[in-house]
């Protein structure tokens, strides 16, 4: 190896290293929020979004693309078994005739039914108030689809190929919105959904930490009257909704 | 006293094998819709994102419901005392762990994941309905297991009126769990009733008095030994009193939901304008399943076999379109998530969601049916469950036959 070569060979080996040792470094600011994977959801945070419905714009889907991209959804030319984490409902006030259009998906229960009626205890609550289905110990039988409000949870009717590795799905059992788990637990702080209506222009969705008074979405829920959805049941969903 | 002898099943040969053969294809045929549910998924059903519990629901709830109260005659005879039933009562535990186990082998088959069967063994969430049902269903097995070997084994009779008083106690604790699966559901304007369960526990009383003396009737016409027409008749008049009170719990459970203005809605569907399930409820559940039988027991056909089997026959159908309309019906209703707002969604918000059952599914409900009617017919055959002869003025003291001592 002539003097040159190895002087390359120095440097280029040098400035390796201070990548390797540097990386975790930047990675580390750039994850500042992001959990360790031994440790435990904190009680402390409680994720939830807030919608605005007087921002959300009818016919804009969005949030629905953003959902289906980000889980791995597709089509299959069969809309009634098709899972759907999120769709937009129109509504209508029959007497005034006022339209609104919202998305719905799970609503993340602080007293959730499908965690209630679960035989397994695959549906469960995480300590961040995030409300899953544990994929191995769910056995399809579909009672927290009949005991949901919300109409948030879909059963997959047939087999599934593809799917994201962050996005665990399979045929036989039943599923719905994660609020963008992996993303939450990545320290991505925000969902595919709100992502998108943000990149939209709209910001209709906001995504944070119900109990830190100094995130956007307590602010925005001190500001707005907002209200949960099917508040008669007293559930007290994570997802709150203004200007309907 | 004379003395009432029980023995197995005589039919043979063509007699007995042939309808065994039958019901053996029918099996065949639901383990084939089994297969072809798990292999592909359940879209092959009517079943979908709306209508999540379809018609094997409706055939395994019925069972489940009817399992329950075919314990009757047993409990009648030896928790009520009416001796005379005393020679039936091994039989009415058959049926019952029969029909049972059909009816949960449906809900087990129709699971998104049955191959998870042995992971609902041994997860349970006891907050959840299902988890609880689950000891109950078992605990049902084990219970009238050993009510049937008290009531068969002479040394152990003296002990078959605790364990049947058990039994009786369990399979009303029982049927209230099922009914509470949909009851506590408050979510779904059909439901969200207390009533939900008493009203499963009344309708099993009718639903498995009818589908025991199905198998009664049958088994002793395949046999040559009929009941007796005195004893037909009581059986029918204890039929006749359950379906009056079903169609009593019936009533109430509308009218008390017609109380209350948020319910007029799902009234007004189930009761006037919802097609199928308006049909269904109508002129099957309270026609043909309650007004009719009732008329029949009580007219002068009610005296004879044929007027007996009729309306038993008459009161399962009814209880079908009863689980029907009580499990689809209700979700064909759409739920408010915006009450007092018109919805519509890509997802069939605020529709009124339809379903049309496939073959599989079908196949599937009956497969369940032929697996209880399977059990039954090996049952009598290997087991001394049929009485030789039973009248009503038949003595109080069976023991074994002679010829089969034990």
């Amino acid at each position: 190896m002539n003097p040159a070569t190895r002087r390359g060979f120095i440097g280029t080996a040098a400035a390796a290293l201070a990548g390797v040792a540097l990386a975790p470094g930047v990675r580390l600011i750039e994850f500042a929020a992001a959990r360790a994977p031994a440790e435990p959801a904190s009680a402390k945070l409680r994720w939830g979004l807030l919608i605005d419905t007087t921002k959300c714009a009818a016919g804009c889907n969005d949030c629905v693309k953003a959902c289906n991209e980000e889980n791995g959804l597709k089509s299959t030319g069969r809309p009634r078994t098709d899972a759907q984490w999120i769709r937009k409902i129109d509504l209508k006030e029959p007497k005034t005739g006022r339209q609104h259009s919202a998305p719905v998906m799970c609503q993340h229960c602080a007293h959730p039914p499908c965690v209630d009626v679960c035989p397994t205890g695959a549906s469960f609550k995480r300590a961040d108030g995030i409300v899953l289905v544990d994929r191995h110990t769910c056995i399809g039988c579909r009672y927290c689809v009949m005991a949901c409000p919300y109409k948030a949870r879909s059963f997959v009717h047939e087999n599934l190929t593809d799917q994201k590795p962050d996005v665990p799905r399979g045929k036989g059992c039943v599923e719905g919105c994660t609020l963008c788990v992996h993303r939450i637990d990545r320290g991505q702080g925000t969902t595919a959904c709100a992502e998108a209506c943000a990149k939209a222009g709209h910001e209709a969705i906001t995504f944070g930490d119900l109990n830190d008074p100094a995130s956007a979405i307590a602010r925005r829920l001190r500001e707005l009257p907002n209200r949960a959805l099917r508040a008669d049941l007293r559930l007290d969903p994570g997802v709150r909704y203004a200007g309907v | 006293m004379a003395t009432i002898v029980q023995r197995e099943l005589s039919a043979t040969a063509w007699r007995y094998y042939a309808p065994l053969a039958a019901i053996g294809a029918l099996l065949a045929a639901g383990f084939a819709a089994f297969i072809t549910m798990e292999v592909n998924g359940h879209h092959v059903t009517g079943m979908d994102n709306q209508i999540v519990w379809g018609l094997p629901h409706v055939f395994a709830v019925f069972l489940i419901v009817a399992a329950s109260g075919a314990l009757n005659v047993a409990s009648v005879a030896s928790v009520f005392g009416k001796l005379e039933y005393k020679p039936l009562a091994p039989l009415s535990g058959v049926v019952a762990i029969a029909v049972m186990a059909g009816g949960l082998a449906i809900l087990a088959a129709d699971l998104g994941r049955p191959d998870r069967l042995v992971v609902a063994m041994t997860h349970f969430n006891f907050k959840s309905i299902f988890a609880l049902n689950m000891f109950l269903y078992s605990g049902f097995f084990a219970i009238v297991g050993v009510y049937l070997w008290f009531m068969m084994e002479r040394r152990m009779q003296a002990l078959s009126g605790a364990v049947g008083l058990a039994a009786f106690l369990w399979r009303l604790i029982l049927t209230t769990g099922t009914g509470s699966i949909f009851g506590f559901l408050v979510a779904r304007e059909a439901y969200d009733s207390a009533l939900l369960g008493p009203s499963f526990v009344v309708y099993s009383f009718a639903y498995g008095t009818a589908v025991f003396l199905l198998v009664a009737l049958a088994a002793s016409r395949w046999d040559g030994r009929a009941l007796d027409e005195a004893m037909t008749r009581r059986l029918g008049r204890l039929l006749a009193l359950f379906t009056a009170a079903a169609l009593y719990m019936t009533v109430v459970f509308h009218l008390t939901k017609l109380y209350v203005t948020r319910y007029h809605g799902i009234e007004a569907f189930i009761l006037a304008e919802g097609g199928v399930h308006t049909l269904l409820f109508w002129a099957g559940q309270i026609g043909l399943g309650g007004v009719l039988p009732i008329a029949i027991l009580y007219s002068r056909a009610g005296g004879s076999r044929t007027g007996v089997l009729a309306a038993a026959a008459l009161v399962a159908l009814g209880g079908l379109a009863q689980m029907y309309v009580t499990i689809i019906g209700a979700q064909a209703w759409p739920q408010p998530i915006f009450p007092g707002w018109q919805e519509s969604s890509s997802f069939f918000d605020g529709e009124i969601h339809r379903y049309a059952p496939s073959l599989p599914e079908f196949f599937l409900g009956l497969g369940g049916v032929a697996l209880a009617a399977a059990l039954i017919a090996v049952a009598v055959k290997v087991l001394p469950l049929l009485p030789e002869s039973c009248t009503a003025s038949s003595s109080p003291q069976p023991t074994s036959p002679p010829a089969r001592p034990r």
